[in-house]
């Protein structure tokens, strides 16, 4: 494992002290606000981890967040910053639960895959767009996938107000009708919340994983991410690419989706859960990567779930927990950027002539970073 | 400069540097890309505080802290990207920063002061030119002129020559023995070896950081400044047989491309690649390089004409089918285009070859195989890095150089495409791509060269076609060009007799 800023193995390192340095300007904060730091991360904590209910409701808050983190990550990649997330996951959701509600008298074992499978399809469309309109017009897609987040939400109302026939959807809950039974992805786990979008979740991660490091399509995806002037000269097609990324993006917002209208609520809401945007946060901690986004997806999920207990407990409100959130991200942004600077980059280059006076000592432009930007949220 | 150090995280740029210029000499400093020289430059001119040794200015230690009083010791730099305004007229440049006490600018002094000023050196630039209309030569002639109106007796150019034409270079040599004859002072940052001996009185040679020696340019050879340089012997010819040109291979007529406001970047009427030969492509930088390069590698599409690879159309393929058309493609910008830098080595192999069955298999990347690949690259194309994971940007600009090139040999193409391709790098490495471009021509291939270095083009090509406007505008054989003249044809000059000896 080399020691160099920029590698997975710093980069790892770096959301872990981000982390821990969030929880420290947390704690206090917590004394600011006259409570025990101390008993409040215990308490949120043991909420979280302390029982079997706790760690199946971790799981429950971290499904759709790995799923939208993942969304991010693989536009991210590619070189896109996904907004659009919320808008993919609710359009998905809300696709999931219209087939869920139908009665076509499936079978489960046809049921669940076809609403799953909708979802993804319709998330997916919804992240393809903003991709198109990339490529052929140079739409910016932070301005598109606002958009279509709007765009979203209201084609769900106007679809519930409507109260059309032949939608399965009722306006007195503002959502859809419950999803039938043969489409409910199943408990995993007795008396919890537990349900199969967890599996969802964790395949798609390691999925993701081998197609993004592993296959040729996700090698032009990063290719495409870091440098457009390399991937063009590699011949490959960046519109192609960046538009079939934004559509995975999507499909992945749109499994986060499904898991929530099939396995949790049992039906679509027309109220925007704000995942999507939670997922941009996970997706930033998780560096991008996969695996880091399972590990990031964890533990906003743990934050979630023992915040309640913390309020009871510790008597610290729960909006402590938003607090965190902020904070890690902040923690993580500040860590990107002290990555860029020339002093901390040096600390793990080994003797190579500065990089500083080769550029300007052959003429040559400074090279230009093309990452994706440092999160400004 | 006595001892000088600097230190830049996990890099010493300058170590224990000596340098002792003299009042109204030309002093060469010579050193190889990353050897310290702008560095040294920086620290001389305030823009760095040196962490040890002294400086001293007519035997006074001096502690610039900012570039203003650098200055005010009279010291002027003229740097490689000039720092002038584009909107600005050159009387307007020049006073800037110096405008005077009155709050009123009075520009009709300002302009005839800097004409006389211009006219007393024998600079011939108009004051009251917009900076923005005029050449790169009379610019750098503006940079000139603002360090002398601010009273300079020390100037310091870095580079100063890598945008000129031959012509210009020799022009700019004139204004610098003038400005030496009126007691002043050069200290000439280069790392070409012809410069030094054309203007230098001395010549001061540092390599990573530290000074190796200081020499009298007349009792110098350029065998002798090269190895001081290199830190060992160099070739500093190609040993180069007679090319045996073969079938044409590569058949352009017609070529036309427009840029942005309908202007025309390219118009080359024909253009010929044939197998063992070393086509040269020379021009100043602007002159329609890019736009023929992207033609010939299928980057872009040209408005019109014709392009065939070994007879079969290529025009509207892509990239990809250029390659597979048998076109290897050495681009002039490593970072930006010719490598992924956050990419490991062996990725970067894989740039540009994903279609290829050896490195993919159906849709998997073939990554054990593609490793080892590298690995063997590394070895026979003397890559220098840990292993093939290591990522590029963290090798030096020659090691990235070479893994490019073993890229573009290893797919075994028809016709190289090699742009700049020794750009930035040290005589070391520049040796090595000049007999790989050789090694490639006598293994029976097709070689472009483009190269803004007249004097790289001249020592390799076996034709040379000069390049201006967008248009072919000469066409020589390389043993009988002659410098001037592809000098006047560069700087868009039309000679009559040079169509005549194509």
């Amino acid at each position: 494992m080399t020691i160099r800023p920029g590698s997975a193995f710093v980069n790892a390192v770096g959301s872990v002290v981000a982390v821990l340095v969030a929880l420290l300007i947390g704690a206090v904060v917590i004394v600011i606000s006259g409570q025990d730091p101390w008993e409040a991360y215990r308490s949120l904590a043991e909420g979280a981890l302390g029982s079997r209910r706790g760690r199946a409701e971790t799981l429950v808050y971290a499904a759709p967040l790995i799923l939208g983190g993942l969304a991010f990550a693989v536009a991210a990649r590619a070189g896109m910053f996904n907004v659009g997330i919320e808008g993919q996951l609710v359009i998905g959701g809300f696709a999931a639960a219209l087939v869920g509600a139908t009665d076509w008298g499936l079978p489960s074992a046809i049921h669940i895959p076809l609403a799953v499978l909708v979802a993804a399809i319709a998330g997916g469309v919804w992240g393809f767009i903003p991709g198109v309109l990339k490529a052929a017009t140079g739409a910016h897609e932070v301005i598109t996938t606002i958009m279509l987040n709007y765009l979203a939400f209201r084609l769900i109302i106007y679809s519930i107000q409507r109260r059309s026939d032949w939608l399965p959807v009722d306006d007195s809950v503002q959502g859809t009708e419950r999803v039938l039974d043969t489409a409910r992805l199943p408990i995993v786990l007795d008396a919890t919340r537990l349900h199969a979008g967890v599996a969802i979740a964790f395949v798609a991660a390691f999925t993701i994983w081998f197609v993004l490091f592993h296959t040729t399509f996700g090698y032009k995806v990063r290719t495409v991410g870091l440098s457009e002037g390399a991937a063009r000269y590699g011949g490959i097609r960046w519109g192609m690419t960046i538009a079939i990324a934004m559509a995975l993006a999507g499909a992945l917002a749109g499994l986060a989706g499904a898991g929530e209208s099939l396995g949790l609520h049992g039906r679509h809401s027309a109220v925007p859960p704000g995942l999507g945007f939670t997922a941009i946060a996970v997706g930033l901690v998780g560096r991008n990567h996969p695996i880091g986004v399972i590990f990031s997806g964890l533990l906003f999920g743990l934050l979630s779930a023992g915040a309640l207990t913390m309020q009871a407990e510790a008597d610290v409100s729960r909006d402590i927990v938003l607090v965190l959130q902020g904070l890690v991200i902040l923690a993580v942004a500040a860590f990107e950027a002290m990555n860029r600077l020339p002093w901390f980059r040096g600390l793990g280059t080994p003797k190579t002539p500065s990089g500083g006076d080769r550029a300007s000592d052959t003429g040559m432009a400074p090279e230009i970073e093309s990452r994706p930007a440092p999160p400004a949220i | 400069m006595r001892d000088v150090v600097k230190r830049f995280p996990g890099v010493i740029a300058n170590d224990g540097v000596n340098l002792a210029v003299r009042t109204g000499e030309i002093h060469a400093l010579l050193g190889e890309n990353g050897a310290g020289k702008s560095t040294l430059m920086n620290l001389l001119f305030g823009l760095y505080n040196p962490d040890e040794g002294e400086i001293l200015i007519n035997g006074k230690s001096v502690h610039f802290h900012n570039t203003r009083q650098a200055v005010e010791a009279g010291l002027g730099m003229v740097h490689q990207h000039f720092m002038l305004i584009p909107r600005f007229t050159v009387a307007e440049n020049v006073i800037l920063g110096n405008e005077g006490p009155d709050s009123i600018l009075d520009r009709a002094a300002a302009s005839r002061r800097v004409a006389e000023l211009a006219t007393s050196y024998g600079l011939n630039v108009d004051p009251d030119a917009k900076v923005g209309d005029l050449p790169v030569s009379m610019r750098q002639r503006v940079e000139i002129l603002r360090a002398l109106y601010q009273g300079s007796r020390i100037l310091i150019l870095d580079e100063p020559t890598a945008l000129l034409t031959p012509q210009e270079v020799d022009d700019l040599y004139v204004i610098l023995r003038r400005l030496r004859v009126d007691g002043g002072t050069i200290i000439f940052i280069t790392h070409k070896l012809r410069e030094v001996a054309n203007v230098s009185d001395r010549v001061t040679v540092i390599r990573r950081g530290k000074t190796i020696g200081t020499r009298v340019t007349s009792e110098t050879t350029s065998q002798e400044l090269a190895e001081l340089m290199v830190g060992r012997e160099v070739l500093l010819r190609v040993d180069r047989p007679p090319a045996t040109p073969g079938e044409t291979i590569l058949d352009g007529e017609d070529l036309r491309c427009t840029g942005a406001h309908h202007q025309e970047t390219l118009n080359v009427a024909s253009i010929q690649l044939r197998r063992g030969e070393i086509l040269g492509v020379c021009g100043v930088e602007g002159n329609g390089q890019s736009e023929l390069v992207e033609v010939l590698s299928g980057l872009r599409k040209p408005d019109s004409g014709t392009l065939t690879i070994k007879g079969q159309d290529v025009l509207g393929e892509n990239a990809t089918g250029f390659r597979q058309a048998g076109v290897s493609y050495i681009p002039e910008d490593r970072h930006g285009r010719g490598l992924v830098l956050d990419f490991p080595l062996w990725e970067n192999a894989l740039l540009g070859n994903t279609e290829r069955p050896e490195f993919t298999k159906r849709g998997w990347i073939r990554s054990g195989w593609i490793r080892e690949l590298t690995s063997s690259l590394m070895a026979r194309f003397d890559v220098r890095a840990p292993s093939a994971s290591t990522p590029a940007r963290s090798l030096s600009g020659g090691n990235q150089q070479k893994l490019i090139i073993a890229r573009e040999l290893q797919r075994d193409p028809d016709i190289l495409l090699a742009i700049q391709p020794t750009r930035g790098l040290d005589v070391g490495a520049i040796e090595f791509v000049h007999r790989s471009l050789v090694e490639t021509r006598d293994s029976g291939k097709a070689v472009l060269l483009l190269s803004f270095d007249l004097d790289e083009i001249m020592d390799l090509s076996d034709r040379i076609v000069v390049l201006s406007e967008g248009r072919i505008v000469g066409e020589f054989k390389g043993s009988t060009a002659d410098r001037a003249q592809l000098g006047l044809l560069m700087g868009g000059r039309p000679s009559e007799p040079a169509m005549a000896a194509a």
